[in-house]
């Protein structure tokens, strides 16, 4: 009878890599079949990010200094939209349960869970971030700059957002705590995020932004699934 | 082995019980009875791990274990309330995902031979969607069948499930028994067990 042996490291990290293996392979396939759920959050950012000119002004310049934060702004709803999806299926049928059991980590768990939502939401976004950018008048080099910020910073949108997402689990009204929960910790990544296109259209350099916002990943990506973790094993409790 | 001492829980404000021990030898299964309300499923999921107990020590094997420790948890399979099934995967799929989750991967060949065991071998390929309430419970039956580990934590594990399914979880759990597995059982209809091997407990009341 084999098992987890927590005092054996080799076998801790085989099973934390197992279990995020685990975790982003199965939510990609629930993912794939339920594919319109993932248009709708496509869809809205296009439809936001088609509004704001419409709703504003023609004017070139302005919908040049306009469109790098335009832009981001969605990417926050369309992932703040998406969160609610992260865990409470999962909550709700028993599957979180049999987690928490696993002899994998849940951190591990968790991690593959919230890459499976990066991929399935964040990139569509990154990708999508050329052609949202167009009646904006952007150019192609800050169309680069903007997507490599879109690329670093919305992973930690996913990362922040579970952790909101988990504390929120089983608790009346979790979608609109959510983004009162969430929507102060994306600010900085907001700040960051935009800043750089703005940045780079002043002439400034971009590195800094970019490095802020590197550094913002890792961290979030080291801390946010132990959080989310142990809020998980909360709601469960 | 598997025994609890001085256990004492609540739910809410309301107090389940206090001073609770229990004690599951190997080859055995303790049958938790009890009106509703009284406190079965969260005795259950302190043994599991889920839910931390306010008082008391679970032991394995005579070693004392912290709730939802590493040790316990390899050792045991909980079946909840909830059958942790996926609406969109199939039942095949389901049950290779739950086995690896549960840190016991199955071939091919044995997740034919649990889906045959639970009579679901010509549904496996359904979306679970479009099954009924009592196949997708024997979706979690078919885990069990594939469960090799020592303590079995089932709640109220035959409901949905018509005579036939019933008397597989019978032999299912009888098997179990045999083999030397312990086994709690949460449940209000009554199971056709080894008299020899089954002992109930009544709670509250």
């Amino acid at each position: 009878m084999s098992g987890a042996r927590p005092q054996d490291a080799d076998g801790e990290r085989d099973g934390a890599l197992a279990g995020l293996a685990w975790a982003l392979a199965r939510d990609l396939r629930i993912a794939l079949r339920t594919r319109s759920e993932l248009a709708v959050i496509v869809a809205f950012y296009a439809v936001v990010v088609t509004l704001f000119p419409l709703a504003t002004t023609p004017d070139r310049n302005t919908l040049l200094t306009l469109g790098p934060g335009v832009l981001w702004v969605s990417a926050l709803l369309a992932s703040l939209l998406s969160l609610p999806r992260l865990f409470a299926a999962d909550f709700a049928d028993g599957t979180l349960e049999q987690m928490a059991l696993s002899p994998w980590p849940l951190p591990a768990i968790v991690s593959g869970k919230i890459a499976a939502h990066w991929l399935t939401t964040g990139l569509p976004v990154v990708l999508l971030a050329p052609l949202a950018a167009l009646p904006y008048g952007l150019d192609g080099d800050a169309i680069g700059v903007l997507g490599a910020s879109l690329a670093l910073g919305t992973p930690i949108l996913s990362l922040l957002g579970a952790i909101g997402a988990a504390l929120t689990l089983g608790v009346r009204g979790a979608g609109g705590l959510l983004a009162l929960l969430v929507l102060p910790l994306y600010v900085p990544v907001l700040i960051f995020g935009a800043g750089a296109v703005d940045a780079f259209r002043a002439g400034l350099g971009v590195d800094a932004n970019l490095s802020l916002l590197g550094a913002g990943l890792i961290a979030a990506a080291v801390g946010a699934p132990f959080a989310a973790a142990a809020a998980v094993r909360i709601a469960l409790d | 082995m598997l025994e609890a001492h001085d256990l004492a829980a609540r739910r809410g404000h309301a107090r389940l019980f206090s001073g609770m021990g229990l004690r599951v030898r190997a080859g055995e299964a303790l049958v938790v009875t009890g009106p509703n309300g009284c406190g079965k499923t969260t005795l259950l999921r302190v043994l599991a791990g889920l839910t931390l107990p306010d008082a008391g020590e679970i032991r394995l094997d005579g070693e004392r274990r912290a709730a939802g420790s590493p040790e316990l948890r390899a050792a045991s399979t909980y079946c909840g309330h909830a059958h942790a099934i996926k609406d969109d995967l199939s039942a095949r799929e389901n049950l290779a995902s739950l086995a690896a989750l549960s840190g016991e991967p199955a071939d091919d060949a044995a997740l034919d031979a649990a889906l045959d065991r639970v009579a679901l071998r010509g549904r496996q390929a359904l979306p679970a969607r479009a099954l009924s309430q009592g196949q997708r419970r024997r979706i979690a039956l078919a885990r069990l069948a594939l469960s090799r580990r020592r303590v079995w934590i089932l709640d109220e594990p035959a409901t949905a499930l018509d005579g036939d399914g019933v008397a597989t979880l019978e032999a299912l759990v009888a098997a179990h028994l045999e083999r030397d597995g312990l086994a709690v059982v949460a449940t209000h209809a009554p199971l056709a067990l080894p008299a020899a091997r089954s002992r109930s407990m009544v709670l509250g009341g």
